[in-house]
């Protein structure tokens, strides 16, 4: 039995190698998705194109001004006069936010009152908008506190991200990135390698031959394994060293996360290929499931945010486990018993998935 | 052009969509369960942060700063008696950040001239979203401290008062960005990807072959299968827009008219595509690949439906001007939310145009060839 | 003959065709020169890959040529495209019909596209629609028609516009004989009408019906003109050897090995003898046969074959070439090898094959024959095991598939119709894999390798990727996989499908010397020819079982005064229709 599960095994590894389109499949995306997603997805918000509608050139509001020309955040690319042209250069995208002192700016300050600092926002992009108030927020409140060295008793928020002090994108695109890629590798290869066989009619052979059903389908899971261990390692791997992501947790938590994560979605792979008949159809089924399982993963945006009904579903959504666990893995290097939490989920979906893959087999032989 | 022959090869598409439901069901459902899904599963807004308060001193103030956080719709704040039960619930995920008040927290306040310090710690794994919780919680408390100021009708030195208004998006919903972009995503896939699926098969079944032999020219056979799956990617877009607008909220201020032309035209460059990739790949495992590759990705990443262009490296963004999604997204989110603003929608149709001029031509040229 | 006779339809001068380019480029077509007439069906003949596709591309103006001139119908096929298109009726390979659209639909697109107005169009339906029978299921999805009525509906659509020109690719690919009878009618009819027809065929009884042909090879013409005077290159040198029953393997292998024979094949308890040009009549007896061998009548078949044979010599040698040199049978099972009682299978509602029942001794070779879809292929996966029966029950070398399938399984060797390797693999790799898979022991493993390479002649490509060998190669390789745990049945499934008749004469010499080491062998096939080496038949229609019995058996039955001498398509059909006359009644 070991021998002919051996040489199954072998085999796949032989057909995936020598074909250079599976070869090319996986090699090539994950390369181009982590070149593409470490720099293009991005929240970061740099060089903001500011303008500015300053009605007052008195001292106080020059120093305004001057510090938000000083500033990293902002790109001073135009000034207005009217509301008018603030308008048109708003609507045609060419300012993204506008900074508008008025006339009696600079008296209100002297004389004490309250004054008004004014900031349009292009608010079409929401999150970019808040990233720039927030910017703006912070340069105004260091030009207060400049102002009244003696603070009044006001509170002074003293705000610390933790496990990604500067709020650095790559830090959690990159380790939900290495889960993503890992996932689409194995369902893809599971769901094609048997979907290839049955469109060439090997399938067929594999029948005919001594080989049990779990046999096949052991030797058919095992060879995606060690290629999600592979990839996920080597994306892990350029994270850390090119990026500069930081890994701080155990990488023994990492490995068995892993082995888990690829027990689910090869578990998943295989319920697609007991379904579909053709290499296409088996492509259909990767992204009818991926393409949901991806938006709800929190890989781009937080779980916490959805509406109640999505966040069940994130339940069943063994990639939204193991987002969650790689980074607390990198970032926070977090304990086994918390990991344990995300662990079982995956192990859990893994075992129904396999299970019902296997009986679907089966059935289908009759 | 006889026009026999393009009535017959649209009578033809038009029988097969209706025989066939898998191509009506990526036209018609598809939009739906992809705008569902995404719409409501992709938001950028955090509402309802769980949010710790370390309370030490447990004062009146105190009570009012919990409350501070309690009554915006931004935080569902717990109560903690001490900081290290804080950091627990933070580790194992319960809360996304907390704020500690010592236990001279009340005492300091009332000293006048004196800095309370307040520390705020987030969960930055989530970078964006701990830097949208911070802002939050940095609004929060300034709230929270003008009306202790109001309270107590204490006037204040010089306060300078930030007044942020959000064009175009007052509520700052990020659905009201993400929704339109989705638009974009759904015309490339139905475009690009049924056209191509659809154009394989006809090459499969030898159907393209016996149609390339009659007298119908090439042009008219394209023009037919272009014709049949451009009403049925507009029909989509109808579908989208309802859903746009009266579920999701979206508020469209542009003109209908414009939304309707620069639709046409974008959908004409997802179908040739498709076309194109048809006859590039001929087999249909290389076929999704490449769809999946030239098409969806760029239409999800690189064209601004999500992330901001404008802050990537300068070579992703030179990356972002071939591919057309990016254009036609520029517009809906444009239409949508400002309305119609010529100096945004002029220039993306004309290269939009270009494009489809461009595609069309080399299917239509390597259609004929690609029998080699 | 005519006194002016009418200007050729198509004229072909010196054409090539390549695709590809550069080093890598491969030649479809090599100077090609040939006329087409009008009123006669021109058959192009050849096996997959010879040519004759691109050749019917290049004439429709699908494809052009990178040399030489195509003349159709008087205009330059290069500069004429849509005028010479008008003319042109096309049907290509799996008839080119829209299968989600009724026939009716069907034919209004081909009308449309060829701009007939409403009048022409009634009466043009009417015709075609009465001349191929379609009328009563206008209103039936394409999809939903037997591979009868697909075939006779893309041919309506092609005759649509009265084409001056007729060309069809592989017309009669997977449809049952009665079914190529029709075909034919229709055809033969249009071209009294002065039609010019091109008709490509993989099977050479086909070309043997035509006015004329074009032989193909490699993409090189090896021969054309008519059919007739074709086969009477090898006259006087064929003769039919009778032979004592049960010994038909050997003589034939025997005869195969004669200096004189140029040919050997089984025709049911005979022998067919082709000679080499000059050769002295072997003796009967000498060569295991009963009797002096009786000359009979050449067919196209036998002048192709000693035509390639005299080609490539080389190959000649491969087709005696040693039999599989199976170490001694296992000891012979008792009873029967395979056993099917009362095998019945549903689909849904659908019952694709209704208690057929019937065994097979050990060594003999027993064929499933039947039109596509008609429950052969159904029965043959339940024999071996990939298809569980609804009811009945199947016993494969003595053990029941339902009881015990692993063990069946280690007992049977299978091949499928499309030779089913990892492509991506070398030769080798596949023959590791499979003893692999079969549970051969390390030391057994390689002997069996050996022998597999040594053999079937494989040690030359051994290491070469068995997805870019020659189709003959691969077959060799798929039946030395099927082989490598020495089985006691053998399944083939449409084995020699595609392959030219050389690889066909080499694989079924290798079938019999294994039946005769007493390998229980059972095929599916849908060629007639290839239904001679079997020793029994079964004939599927309907899903029941309509017949069984030795080729001979079943050609008896239909002799009569105006078929003194039946084919065994003669039989076929003649059981067909037998059956189809009872259900109506």
């Amino acid at each position: 039995m070991l021998r002919r599960i051996l040489s199954l095994i072998i085999k796949e590894f032989l057909t995936l190698w020598k074909d250079p389109k599976s070869r090319y499949v996986i090699v090539a995306p994950p390369l181009i998705q982590l070149v593409l997603f470490a720099n293009a997805a991005t929240f970061d918000v740099t060089h903001v194109a500011l303008g500015l509608w300053v009605e007052d050139t008195a001292h106080p509001a020059t120093e305004l001004v001057s510090r938000f020309e000083g500033s990293t955040a902002f790109d001073v690319v135009a000034h207005f006069d009217n509301p008018g042209d603030v308008e048109r250069a708003l609507s045609a995208q060419r300012v993204k936010a506008v900074l508008h002192l008025g006339q009696t700016f600079s008296a209100d300050v002297l004389s004490g009152r309250p004054a008004k600092v004014q900031l349009l926002l292009d608010g079409r992009r929401s999150n970019t908008a808040l990233i720039v108030q927030n910017y703006a927020a912070s340069i105004l409140e260091d030009f207060q506190r400049q102002r009244s060295p003696k603070p009044d008793a006001g509170l002074q928020l003293e705000t610390r991200a933790w496990f990604n002090p500067n709020y650095d994108s790559k830090w959690f695109i990159l380790p939900g990135l290495t889960v993503l890629l890992t996932a689409v590798a194995t369902i893809l290869i599971t769901a094609l390698s048997v979907a290839r066989e049955r469109e060439l009619g090997t399938f067929e052979q594999l029948l005919v031959t001594p080989l049990r059903p779990m046999e096949i389908l052991l030797g058919k899971a095992l060879p995606p394994t060690c290629i999600g261990f592979v990839e996920a390692n080597v994306i892990a791997g350029v994270a850390v060293v090119v990026y500069g992501v930081p890994f701080i947790g155990k990488i023994l938590l990492f490995h068995v996360a892993v082995a888990a994560f690829a027990i689910s979605t090869i578990g998943i792979g295989m319920v697609i290929s007991s379904i579909a008949r053709t290499q296409q159809q088996a492509i259909l089924g990767v992204f009818i499931f991926l393409a949901p399982a991806i938006v709800l993963s929190g890989f781009a945006t937080p779980i916490a945010n959805m509406p109640l009904w999505s966040q069940e579903l994130t339940r069943i959504n063994p990639i939204a486990y193991m987002v969650r666990l790689t980074r607390s893995i990198f970032l926070e290097d977090v304990s086994w018993a918390i990991a344990w939490h995300q662990l079982w989920p995956m192990l859990l979906i893994g075992i129904v998935t396999q299970a019902y893959s296997t009986w679907l087999f089966a059935r289908k032989l009759q | 052009m006889k026009r026999m022959h393009l009535v017959g090869l649209l009578r033809k598409e038009f029988l097969q969509i209706v025989r066939d439901p898998s191509s009506i069901a990526i036209a018609l459902v598809m939009p739906i369960v992809l705008l569902i899904v995404i719409g409501y599963g992709v938001s950028l807004d955090a509402r309802g942060v769980t949010f710790g308060v370390v309370d030490e001193s447990r004062s009146v103030a105190s009570a009012g700063f919990f409350d501070a956080f309690a009554t915006t719709p931004y935080f569902k704040p717990t109560d903690f008696t001490n900081t290290r039960d804080a950091e627990a619930a933070l580790m194992r995920g319960d809360i996304q950040g907390f704020a500690v008040l010592r236990s001279d927290f009340s005492r300091n306040l009332e000293k006048p001239g004196h800095a309370v310090h307040v520390a705020v710690v987030v969960n930055g794994v989530d970078a964006n979203n701990a830097r949208i919780v911070t802002g939050y919680a940095q609004g929060a408390v300034a709230v929270w401290a003008r009306g202790r100021q109001t309270d107590r009708a204490m006037t204040a030195a010089a306060t300078v008062t930030l007044e942020s208004r959000y064009w175009f998006n007052p509520e700052i919903r990020s659905t009201n960005f993400i929704v339109p972009g989705l638009i974009a995503l759904i015309m490339t896939m139905i475009g690009a990807l049924l056209t191509a699926l659809v154009v394989a098969r006809e090459w499969e079944r030898g159907t393209m072959e016996a149609m390339m032999v009659s007298p119908a020219s090439m042009a008219e056979i394209i023009l037919g299968k272009l014709a049949a799956y451009f009403v049925l990617g507009m029909g989509s877009l109808a579908v989208s827009m309802g859903l746009a607008i009266f579920l999701f909220q979206v508020p469209f201020r542009g003109s209908v008219l414009a939304l309707v032309g620069i639709s046409a035209v974008f959908l004409v460059v997802a179908l040739a595509m498709g076309l194109l990739i048809s006859t590039v790949a001929r087999n249909q495992f290389v076929a999704a690949q490449l769809a999946f590759l030239v098409t969806f990705m760029p239409a999800l990443i690189l064209s601004g439906l999500l992330f901001d262009i404008e802050s990537t490296p300068v070579w992703v963004r030179v990356i972002t001007f071939i591919f057309p999604a990016r254009y036609y997204v520029s517009c809906l989110q444009t239409l949508f939310l400002a309305g119609t603003v010529h100096e945004i929608l002029l220039p993306n149709v004309l290269i939009l145009i270009a494009f489809a001029a461009v595609l069309l031509t080399a299917a239509i040229a390597r259609t004929r060839r690609s029998l080699e | 003959m005519a006194p002016a006779a009418p200007p050729p339809a198509v004229v072909l001068d010196a054409v090539t065709k390549r695709f590809g380019k550069g080093p890598q480029a491969t030649i479809a077509l090599d100077h090609v020169s040939a006329e087409i007439r009008p009123g006669e069906i021109t058959g192009l003949v050849g096996p997959d890959g010879a040519g004759k596709t691109t050749l019917l591309r290049l004439i429709a103006g699908l494809l052009t040529p990178d040399d030489g001139k195509i003349t159709v119908l008087g205009h330059d096929s290069a500069n004429a495209v849509t005028a010479v298109q008008q003319d042109i009726g096309y049907m290509p390979q799996r008839f080119g019909l829209y299968e989600d659209l009724t026939v009716a639909e069907n034919l209004r697109l081909y009308a449309d596209m060829h701009g007939l107005d409403e009048a022409a169009r009634q009466e043009r339906f009417h015709t075609l629609l009465a001349f191929t029978a379609l009328g009563p299921f206008v209103e039936r999805l394409a999809g939903k028609l037997s591979g009868g009525m697909k075939q006779k509906l893309g041919l309506a659509c092609a005759l649509l516009p009265r084409p001056r020109l007729l060309l069809l690719d592989e017309p009669s690919a997977g449809v049952d004989p009665a079914s190529r009878r029709e075909l034919w009618r229709i055809v033969r009819t249009m071209a009294g009408e002065g039609v010019a027809v091109m008709w490509s065929t993989a099977y050479l009884d086909e070309a043997e019906r035509c006015d004329s042909f074009l032989l193909f090879d490699n993409g090189r013409l090896l021969a054309s003109g008519s059919p007739a005077e074709f086969s009477q290159r090898v006259e006087n040198r064929t003769f039919l050897l009778a032979v004592p029953s049960g010994s038909k393997h050997s003589v034939q292998r025997r005869a195969a090995a004669d200096p004189a024979v140029a040919d050997a094949i089984i025709q049911g308890e005979r022998i067919r003898l082709v000679l080499k040009a000059g050769a002295a009549l072997p003796d009967g007896p000498a060569l295991g046969g009963s009797g002096a061998p009786q000359p009979v009548r050449p067919r196209f078949e036998d002048a192709f074959v000693s035509l390639l044979q005299g080609r490539t010599p080389e190959r000649a040698e491969a087709r005696t070439a040693r039999p599989p040199g199976e170490p001694s049978a296992a000891a012979p099972v008792d009873g029967a090898a395979i056993e099917a009682r009362d095998l019945t299978r549903d689909f849904g509602a659908f019952r694709a094959v209704d208690d057929v029942t019937f065994t097979v001794s050990p060594g003999e070779v027993f064929g499933l024959l039947g039109p596509n879809g008609a429950g052969k292929s159904t029965t043959f996966r339940m024999l071996c095991g990939l298809l569980e029966p609804s009811s009945g029950s199947a016993r494969v070398a003595g053990v029941d598939l339902g009881t015990a399938r692993a063990a069946a399984r280690e007992r049977i060797g299978y091949m499928s119709q499309r030779f089913s390797l990892y492509g991506e693999l070398s030769v080798r790799d596949n023959l590791d894999f499979f003893s692999g898979v079969y549970g051969l022991d390390r030391a057994r493993r390689r002997q069996r390798i050996e022998w597999a390479l040594e053999s079937f002649e494989l040690g030359p490509v051994a290491r070469q990727t068995s997805g870019s060998l020659p189709l003959g190669f691969k077959q060799r390789l798929a039946l030395s996989c099927a082989l490598l745990h020495e089985p006691k049945v053998l399944f083939l499934d449409e084995p020699t499908s595609g392959v030219d008749p050389l690889m066909r004469r080499e694989f079924w010499a290798r079938i019999g010397a294994l039946a005769e080491r007493r390998v229980t062998v059972l095929v599916t096939s849908h060629f007639m020819d290839e239904a001679e080496y079997c020793d029994r038949l079964a004939i599927v229609y309907g899903g029941r079982m309509i017949a069984l019995g030795s080729p001979d058996d079943l050609k008896r039955r239909f002799v009569s005064d105006a078929l003194p001498d039946p084919t065994l398509e003669d039989a076929f059909v003649g059981l067909i229709e037998a059956q189809g006359t009872q259900v109506a009644s």
